[in-house]
């Protein structure tokens, strides 16, 4: 059976949660800094730790991030809510609660509208429906050292770094979405994509999936046609948009697997392994902790002023699909073009790569060729190279005033990919730049006439077409690194023909 | 003023140390001298920072901090954060724990030229009415050391009763400040909720906890309150407006002038039946002797008052259970059995197990039920809605009266062991001090006589925000009858 004839026998309903680390400079609760990646347990105060008597404050511009991104999602925005505590046992979360939100959350009812790439055709706009944002803190983060899995069980100790303890967290939750029919892999994958867009054009959050500021956890469940909803299994840290399709894809395949088999779907958290592409079982629901929520004692409600909610409203930037559309208008950028831009997701790297002062048919091609290659046997979405739109808009800029051929420009661009630096530390880095001075050209193009007298002879004998061998032989010699009708015209004169 | 540097007021001390009569350093000494002689038999202290109080006194000698209480010594309950001074909250849990941090209160005695002469005994984390669960051995009542000085603050209770401090900090989360204070004759002062930091303060039920003043006088516990209260960024329930005039309103009440055009409001759901005769007694009387200085007392209903014991614990358990989760082992305090056998779930059974009295696992399993999964609205949301009709009892009962007036405790001190079979009898102490907490408004224990030779508190309670009235009608009621003072015939 394959994953095709199973969605022909299967509807998928997809639930989708997404924490999102939010941007902000401090914590939710304290003033501790929120860089990535300093030193375990630096960023760390009595708040954070949950040292006895230490209390919370509310940070005022995690309020104002949620708030936005609510909005940006027409979500309603709740005139008064509290935060609530979830009470459970864990070594990385310091009081053994998380204080996040419960029955009032900030922003509710809302949706994204998300483009889904269609092979050969325009892209179909799906809506999804959001059913709320709330805002709650990080936990820290536990190593567990000396195990085969790198999980609890089997380790011989844990080490809690708390730095990420207290981070603004904003967890994103969907509806039920149903009606994906053939593509629901695709549908998910293509809403993590626009919310990552919107929220990086909110400019709330640096949305790194490989750093794990946006994580994502995939509930799938599959029902006959006509039949109610099957049960939900929850796959748990998916941080990747290509590792959502695929946990989606894989859970689709397992649960039609087992429901064909006459099996039941257990109710369980499931974890997702980067490396094999497909999850394993977790907790199972079925013994669900009691979180006994109940209200902060220690945070006054959230009670935002509508005056201040509808400032916010009128500055929000223009969405990212309408930022698109209106950009690939302004360009004269083909509709054709722009799908296919958007369905090999590098739409919004050319558009970036055109504003960093490239030409649009430039910036189409490196994307949509070049890098999209490079990406592809990377494994890896074009937004997660390790290049900047800005570092492309420089190798065009390269090419055009003559320092870099178009052989030169890739081989600086894999440069830049392998980490060398900026597109200028790796021409000088690599001496990759186009030798034109003719002097030093001579003794290769005297060179090359000299190996291939026959040649040589064809040439001056009248059959011009001949000189291509020569021009190789000279490009050979000189890395790539000559400009090509240079050489030609250097070796026709040296021949005695005219071009 | 005594010759006695320990049976001086906290004013008559900071005027004398101003006024350079004597030295903070003398005074710090003399009260380190008193604890030294009779500690081993009250044992109001857990910790004496005798080092740390000389330093402080210095510093107020050599003029580098001053204010009105500059100088004077105070016993802070251990509950509260002392920056590398042990803090155990009277638990095995936190044996040892020195915090990196001081608690808002803690620095602003700091920042005041107060003289913290160290930690006073409680039960454990806030939770009893007698001491007795601390998990370091009971106080004793200085008034018959056979006897609770009651609890949760008994230590600081009993250290300002039998003169080793004339102030102490306690906490109030039920009436762990004022009936102490009511069973030790001493005045004690719970202030509006919010008007006190709770930051630094390891909490019990984050709802109701509130840190305010003991004192032997009016006075000075309202000088002690014009320093602790206040705004504090760091507790979002902290109330940004200033601070009641309580020492202006102290000063006024002591004046003379009487509590005439006041209106007292008797409380009629907290007397009666649980109230014991002699304590019913000294509580007429001196809702007489506030009709003699003026005031005009009539007869309030409170019709909700007999559901808060039931819904306060409800409501102070379920917070605690969660409060107390970061209790673990993991980071600081007690940890029991980590021999590299045991899995991390048995690690912190043993230490909860072992770290944790009996009356705080009681109350944490008790939370966690009533928190829990199918029980949430029949319990915790149910004593929520009693704790909205009790606030509409105080609103209503304020619009007839300026202030309410009860006894603050149903008993005098009772024989240590006592009630310790019986929590529910246990937790009766607190009948007419719970309300209060529930609404959040301020209210005082101040001494009304003896009843067989023991201490009975008279309870006045006012409106969130006028913590000033408690200190008007206090001092007019102290002007007119002075406190008992203990004989501390067990010094001899």
């Amino acid at each position: 059976m394959t994953y095709e004839t199973d969605l022909q026998e299967f509807e998928p309903v997809l639930g989708l949660e997404t924490h999102v680390e939010l941007g902000t400079a401090s914590k939710m609760f304290c003033s501790c800094a929120t860089a990535f990646g300093a030193e375990p347990n630096t960023q760390t105060c009595p708040v954070c730790l949950g040292l006895p008597g230490a209390l919370p404050v509310v940070n005022a511009q995690a309020i104002e991030s949620t708030v936005r991104i609510g909005l940006a999602l027409h979500c309603t925005i709740a005139s008064w809510c509290r935060f609530a505590r979830k009470n459970y046992f864990y070594p990385d979360m310091p009081k053994n609660f998380q204080t996040s939100q419960y029955d009032e959350p900030l922003c509710s009812d809302g949706y994204l509208d998300v483009e889904v790439p269609v092979e050969g055709g325009a892209p179909e706009t799906v809506r999804i429906p959001i059913e709320r944002v709330h805002l709650e803190e990080d936990t820290g983060k536990s190593l567990h050292v000396g195990g085969a899995t790198g999980r609890i069980h089997g380790a011989s100790h844990s080490l809690v770094d708390y730095n990420r303890a207290g981070i603004p967290l904003v967890e994103i939750v969907t509806r039920p979405v149903t009606g994906t029919g053939t593509r629901p892999a695709e549908v998910a994958k293509a809403y993590v994509t626009a919310l990552r867009d919107l929220l990086r054009g909110l400019d709330v959050s640096d949305v790194r999936m490989e750093q794990g500021s946006m994580r994502c956890d995939v509930n799938v469940s599959l029902n006959r046609p006509g039949e109610p909803w099957g049960t939900r299994s929850e796959t748990k840290n998916v941080n990747s948009l290509r590792s959502v399709e695929r946990a989606v894809r894989s859970e689709v395949e397992r649960q039609a697997g087992r429901l064909r088999a006459g099996e039941r779907i257990v109710q369980e958290t499931r974890h997702f392994s980067e490396a094999t592409g497909s999850s394993s079982p977790g907790r199972s629901k079925e013994e669900a902790t009691d979180y006994r929520y109940f209200p902060e004692p220690d945070l006054v409600p959230v009670a935002p002023d509508p005056a201040w909610v509808a400032r916010l409203r009128d500055a929000l930037p223009e969405p990212p699909a309408e930022r698109r559309r209106r950009l690939v208008d302004q360009l004269g950028l083909p509709e054709l073009d722009a799908q296919a831009m958007v369905n090999a997701g590098v739409l919004d790297l050319v558009l970036a790569t055109v504003e960093a002062g490239a030409p649009a048919g430039e910036a189409r091609n490196w994307w949509l060729q070049t890098l999209a290659q490079a990406a592809n046997t990377a494994g890896v979405e074009p937004a997660e190279l390790p290049i900047t739109p800005a570092q492309v808009a420089r190798l065009a800029a390269l090419v055009a005033e003559g320092t870099l051929t178009a052989g030169l420009a890739r081989q600086v661009a894999e440069g830049v990919l392998a980490g060398e630096g900026e597109p200028d530390e790796v021409v000088a880095g690599r001496g990759l730049a186009v030798v034109s001075d003719e002097g030093a050209l001579g003794e290769a193009v005297d060179a090359a006439i000299a190996a291939q007298p026959g040649v040589a002879d064809k040439v001056r004998g009248g059959k011009v077409q001949a000189v291509g061998a020569l021009v190789g032989a000279v490009m050979k010699a000189t890395r790539g690194q000559a400009d090509a009708s240079v050489v030609r015209r250097l070796l026709l004169e040296r021949l005695g023909v005219e071009g | 003023m005594s010759t006695d540097l320990t049976r001086r007021t906290a004013a008559e001390t900071a005027a004398a140390i101003a006024g350079r009569e004597v030295s903070a350093v003398e005074v710090a000494q003399a009260h380190l001298d008193r604890i030294a002689a009779v500690d081993d038999r009250l044992h109001a202290f857990l910790h004496v920072d005798s080092e740390g109080a000389l330093a402080q006194a210095a510093r107020v000698d050599a003029g580098e901090v001053a204010g009105p209480l500059a100088g004077v010594p105070l016993a802070l309950k251990d509950v509260l954060c002392t920056e590398g001074v042990p803090t155990t909250v009277g638990s095995k849990m936190l044996e040892g724990w020195r915090p990196p941090y001081d608690a808002t209160v803690t620095a602003r005695l700091k920042a005041a030229g107060v003289v913290i002469l160290g930690k006073t005994n409680m039960d454990e984390f806030a939770m009893g009415s007698s001491t007795e669960h601390s998990a370091y051995g009971p106080t004793h009542n200085p008034w018959d050391l056979t006897r609770i000085p009651g609890g949760s603050g008994g230590g600081s209770a009993a250290a300002v009763a039998a003169y080793e401090a004339p102030l102490a900090v306690g906490t109030d989360t039920g009436g762990s400040i004022r009936q102490p204070a009511a069973v030790t004759g001493t005045i004690g002062v719970k202030p509006t909720y919010g008007g006190v930091s709770r930051y630094g303060l390891v909490a019990f039920s984050s709802s109701l906890d509130q840190a305010g003043p003991c004192a032997r006088t009016v006075l000075d516990a309202a000088l002690l309150h014009a320093v602790i209260a206040g705004h504090d960024p760091a507790d979002s329930t902290s109330i940004d407006a200033p601070v009641p005039p309580v020492v202006e309103a102290a000063r006024q009440g002591a004046s003379g002038e009487g509590l005439a055009g006041l209106r007292v409001g008797v409380v009629r759901e907290l007397s009666g039946e649980g109230y014991a005769t002699g304590v019913q007694e000294r509580f007429d009387e001196a809702v007489e002797l506030l009709r003699g200085l003026g005031a005009e007392v009539r007869e309030v209903s409170c019709p909700h008052f007999g559901y808060a014991l039931a819904a306060y614990y409800l409501i102070a358990p379920s917070e605690a259970s969660s409060n107390l989760a970061r209790f673990d082992g993991v980071r600081y305090g007690l940890r029991v059995g980590d021999d590299g056998s045991r899995s991390l779930e048995e690690v912190t059974a043993l230490t909860r197990g072992r770290g944790f009295g009996a009356e705080v696992k009681r109350r944490i399993v008790l939370g966690t039920y009533a928190l829990s999964s199918g029980y949430y609205d029949a319990y915790y949301g149910q004593a929520q809605k009693v704790r909205t009709l009790i606030t509409r009892d105080f609103t209503s009962a304020f619009e007839q009266v300026d202030v309410l007036v009860s006894p603050a405790a149903p008993t005098v001190a009772f024989p240590l062991g006592d009630k310790l079979a019986d929590p529910l009898a246990m937790y009766r102490q607190d009948l007419a001090t719970i309300p209060s907490n529930l609404y959040g408004g301020p209210a005082m224990s101040l001494p009304c006589g003896l009843s067989d030779g023991l201490p009975v508190g008279l309870q006045i309670m006012a409106p969130t925000m006028r913590d000033e009235l408690l200190y008007r009608v206090g001092a007019a009621f102290e002007a007119a009858r002075p406190a008992p003072v203990p004989p501390l015939s067990w010094e001899s």
